[in-house]
């Protein structure tokens, strides 16, 4: 069934180059494959976000009286938390979705185009945004329903979810280095799980730390996620949030700083 | 990004201005494994230049220097002039690459990917949009244009991934192994794709393990084998540089082909193979020895040497026509029924054969010192951190 006919394809060859595409235009046709890829395939996303928002349900109404007193004061403390582990479980789609690139020959082709390397990742990685945001609307949506009321307002909210924003995309990095490290998209999904959950348990999410042995009120204490987790519920709860947020912006930097380079150089290096 | 003219008609073979690609000395190594070991190229724009080989012979890590995916480690690679280590960007910007593994997103619709491929090259979003409906409607996937490509069959994913590779129509497109997997009908839309684009001015530098597609598609061939090539010319030249014609028997019936492969050995002294067909007899005749168990015919002495004696290899297919005809009636004469028979070139099956001592489509036989039996070299994907890949999920040839 060829239905190609020369005219046809004489007319296919017969293409002007265009001129190099401006590294926004690249960005942001990345950023629209990956928010496209989401549309095609909202399952990967419901996976990960069905655990956030089933902790807070189970959470809040298990152990919220035991815990707090009441599972409306539970609440008030739980939800900057799942919003956390609701988008930091998501930044590893970056990684995986680049091993998938890599193992399908995609980033062979854009490595081979003429076009700014770093737009490539950049692009993607801001097309994830779109998965936070929709993440954080989740989690904020069943608080909200549940009866959770935030203290900040709307502006509080608002910058909670963008301070999370910024350090997801900045911990992004840290998976797109090791989606081009690791070889199979299995391997990254183990990792992610080993460390993203002592991470978020072994923090400030879900109970206070002020009852914790001292060797674990160590580790809570240094646990970045605690920082931004603690930086939330200042921004939710309207009470002063610069020194929070400015290390949470502080670590942003670092990691874009350490992890970005070593993602290009990947990048470059064998795609 | 000046080369945008186009020639209306194949461009001849011998032309001024840059060679389409060319290499010298290149060597790629991966840990122990010389991928590509001292390769030496100078291919005109024009046409199709095939490279031929098995399974890790380094016809992917080839084409990924080439293509400026992997840095060589000695030697030199330079696309339409520009060398692939110090100019990358000017290469990328005149090729185009359809990778081993299809290098579009499963997840995307075909006009999607198209759109993407597009915009990335900087057409504007109507013009992208334009472009994608009239390769679609080229390639005959108009009317998939809106589905998942994980929905395509494979001819149709193959066909989408050359329709994405001359979005912008590049100088030269490398297409590694365009047609393994397909189906007979798939691939032969593949081959016909490709001649019309060379029809029409692309040059295509194409992998391949099938000879036939070789035969079919290029104009010259280089035979790769661990990493070197081990002879390069015109598939005529290929195959008349085994030096021999073969001669295909079918008898008429099974009882009387020892009877008839005695005949044929005194009639023609040469030695005669049944074939796993009980019916089917083979004889190279004409030549100078039979080759099958010659590998030393490898090298620049088997094909260099090919033009200059094109008078004598003429005589010798005239003597090999003699020769089959006698043996033939010889055959009538002792009451053997022929069914049918054949006298033509050997096919480049056999011709690869006798160049490399092993088939082509075959694995490397045990202990040939070939490095880890499958005939992959560690590739170079990633070093250490992930412990133990499980074999089944490393690529297929040498690509990484």
């Amino acid at each position: 069934m060829t239905t190609m006919t020369a005219p046809e394809i004489a007319a296919a060859v017969a293409q002007e180059r265009p001129r190099q595409p401006s590294a926004l235009q690249v960005t942001l046709t990345m950023a629209d494959r990956a928010l496209r890829r989401v549309r095609h395939e909202p399952e990967q996303l419901a996976d990960a976000i069905a655990v956030p928002l089933l902790f807070t349900l189970l959470f809040t109404y298990l152990f919220g009286g035991a815990v707090s007193g009441s599972t409306r004061g539970y609440l008030h403390y739980l939800l900057p938390g799942t919003l956390v582990m609701a988008v930091l479980l998501i930044t590893v789609s970056a990684g995986l979705s680049l091993n998938t690139d890599r193992t399908a020959g995609a980033l062979d082709r854009f490595r081979s185009m003429p076009i700014w390397p770093p737009a490539v990742i950049v692009g993607s990685l801001i097309g994830d945004v779109g998965r936070y945001v929709l993440a954080s609307s989740l989690v904020l949506g069943l608080g909200f329903a549940m009866g959770y009321r935030a203290a900040g307002g709307a502006v509080g909210v608002l910058l909670a979810v963008a301070l999370i924003l910024v350090f997801a995309f900045s911990l992004a990095w840290v998976w797109t280095t090791l989606g081009l490290l690791l070889r199979s998209a299995q391997s990254i999904t183990v990792l992610s799980f080993a460390v993203q959950f002592p991470l978020t348990f072994a923090s400030n999410a879900f109970v206070s730390p002020a009852t914790m042995p001292g060797w674990l009120r160590a580790f809570v204490a240094a646990n970045p996620v605690s920082h931004l987790i603690s930086a939330e519920r200042s921004l939710m709860n309207g009470t002063p949030a610069a020194a929070q947020a400015g290390w949470v912006l502080l670590a942003s930097a670092a990691l874009i700083a350490v992890f970005g380079p070593i993602t290009m150089l990947l990048y470059r290096r064998r795609g | 990004m000046t080369d945008t003219s186009f020639q209306p008609a194949r461009a001849p073979r011998v032309m001024a201005g840059p060679l389409a690609f060319e290499a010298s000395g290149l060597v790629k190594t991966f840990r122990a494994t010389r991928a590509v070991d001292g390769i030496d190229l100078a291919v005109p724009p024009g046409g199709v230049f095939g490279l031929l080989g098995p399974n890790g012979a380094g016809k992917t890590t080839t084409i990924r220097i080439f293509a400026t995916l992997t840095r060589p480690d000695a030697g030199t690679a330079r696309v339409l002039g520009h060398d692939v280590t110090t100019d990358p960007h000017a290469v990328r910007g005149r090729i185009s690459l359809t990778g081993q593994f299809g290098s579009i997103d499963a997840c995307l619709t075909g006009l999607e990917n198209i759109v993407l491929q597009a915009r990335l090259l900087g057409l504007t979003r109507r013009a992208a949009r334009a472009r994608a409906a009239e390769l679609l409607g080229a390639f005959g996937l108009s009317d998939v244009a809106g589905r998942a490509v994980k929905s395509y069959s494979g001819g149709m994913r193959r066909r989408l991934d050359i329709a994405a590779s001359i979005v912008v129509p590049p100088a030269l497109l490398f297409l590694d192994e365009p047609t393994t997997g397909l189906d007979p009908q798939s691939r032969s839309e593949v081959w016909e794709t490709v001649r019309l684009l060379v029809t029409h001015g692309t040059t295509v530098l194409l992998t391949t393990q099938y000879l036939d597609e070789a035969d079919q598609l290029s104009d010259e061939i280089a035979v790769m084998d661990h990493g070197k090539i081990i002879a390069q010319g015109t598939p005529g030249e290929l195959k008349a540089s085994a030096g021999a014609e073969v001669l295909h028997l079918r008898l008429a019936s099974p009882g009387q082909r020892d009877q008839a492969r005695r005949l044929l050995t005194r009639t023609l002294g040469v030695a005669v193979h049944p074939e796993d067909d009980p019916l089917a007899l083979t004889a190279r005749i004409g030549g100078s020895a039979g080759i099958a168990g010659d590998a030393g015919i490898g090298g620049s002495a088997g094909i260099g040497g090919s033009r200059a004696s094109v008078t004598a290899q003429k005589a010798a297919h005239e003597a090999a026509h003699e020769a089959a005809a006698w043996a033939l009636s010889e055959l009538a004469w002792e009451g053997i029924t022929v069914a049918t028979f054949a006298l033509g070139q050997p096919s480049l099956d056999e011709v690869f054969l006798a160049l490399t001592g092993h088939p082509a489509e075959e694995g490397y036989p045990a202990g040939n010192g070939h490095p880890a039996g499958d005939g992959h070299p560690a590739g170079n994907a990633s070093p250490a951190p992930d412990a133990s890949p499980a074999p089944g999920t490393s690529r297929k040839e040498e690509a990484a």
